[in-house]
């Protein structure tokens, strides 16, 4: 097996799916429905993504609730993106310390 | 504007791709193609399995559908993406598409009111140096980070995520259902169908998720975004 054919291989899949749509739909989606929906994915996504990985990403269910704990708090008195990212790990090294 | 939106991206990214570059090496790759691999593909899921499938001198064919079946998330956020994108030239939209990730894909849909080349380049060229430097500091000094700091690293990203859900959920109770429906069946894949890769947990969740949200919760036309 040929390692220059992997990587092209790879590369072209994921390339060929990420460009298709923007090849193929250039107009505006009028469906309210399909609007909505759109409006809901990029949330939905997040979502998914973060639970429940985020529990396990630090090897202790604890230690990863605290953080996330501290990610909520922190982005709910305003904290943006670094701010959060941050004080959450901040809050998951303290609380390794501790434990 | 674009470049500090990547910032946090390229931050969360560091742990990812060092990672990834660890585990290149341990499957036999050399890190010269670890880093070509990230180069050319920016993508975490997807690459940590092709690193298996080379490691075990798996076929094209698998390789192939494999990262069909893994970055076929991709193709529901660049759909997503081009409705803010409708003012680009072609060749600006190929280039943004290269950079369709999930974290590039979600503050692009989330953070700016609206989207321009420039800060698309910034949003996606930051984050790229993150992940290459990750990956050559992975492939060749893997040993080096103690591990703590590494996996503490690691839920950088994931507050990230939790600091744009909040902010959207305060401007939009809405947003809320759908970001629990999706955490929800997330969270059931994962322990009920573990075989089930993490790309297309994400594609079910977010898709069964935003189809209830927009048939319980259609948003009218003239509505901002």
């Amino acid at each position: 097996m040929n390692m220059f054919i992997y990587v092209l291989i790879m590369a072209g899949v994921t390339y060929m799916i990420r460009a298709l749509p923007f090849t193929l739909l250039r107009g505006e989606i009028k469906s309210v429905w399909l609007r909505s929906f759109f409006y809901y994915v990029p949330y939905a996504v997040l979502g998914a993504m973060t639970f429940p990985a985020i529990f396990f990403c630090t090897g202790s269910v604890v230690v990863s609730a605290i953080g996330c704990a501290a990610a909520i708090c922190a982005a709910f008195l305003g904290g943006g993106l670094v701010t959060a990212a941050v004080v959450s790990v901040a809050a998951v090294l303290l609380a390794g310390l501790v434990m | 504007m674009g470049a500090q939106l990547g910032l946090p991206i390229a931050l969360g990214y560091l742990p990812v791709s060092f990672a990834f570059g660890i585990k290149a090496v341990a499957n036999g790759i050399a890190p010269i193609w670890s880093i070509i691999i990230s180069m050319t593909n920016l993508t975490s899921a997807g690459q940590v399995a092709a690193a298996d499938i080379i490691g075990a001198a798996g076929t094209y064919a698998e390789m192939a559908l494999t990262t069909l079946v893994i970055n076929a998330r991709y193709m529901l956020m660049s759909i997503s993406l081009t409705q803010r994108t409708r003012n680009f030239s072609m060749g600006q939209k190929l280039v943004t598409a290269f950079g369709v990730t999930d974290e590039i894909f979600v503050i692009a849909s989330t953070s700016v009111r609206t989207v321009t080349f420039p800060l698309m380049l910034g949003l996606i060229a930051v984050p790229y140096v993150g992940w290459t430097v990750g990956t050559v500091l992975g492939s060749f000094a893997g040993g080096l980070l103690p591990e703590y700091l590494a996996r503490a690293m690691e839920i950088s990203l994931y507050a990230m995520f939790i600091a744009i859900i909040v902010p959207a959920v305060k401007r939009d109770i809405k947003i809320l259902f759908a970001v629990a429906v999706a955490a929800a069946i997330s969270a059931a894949m994962y322990f009920l169908t573990p075989f089930i890769s993490s790309g297309w947990v994400i594609i079910i969740a977010a898709v069964a998720a935003s189809a209830l949200g927009a048939t319980f919760f259609p948003r009218k036309a003239a509505d901002g975004e």
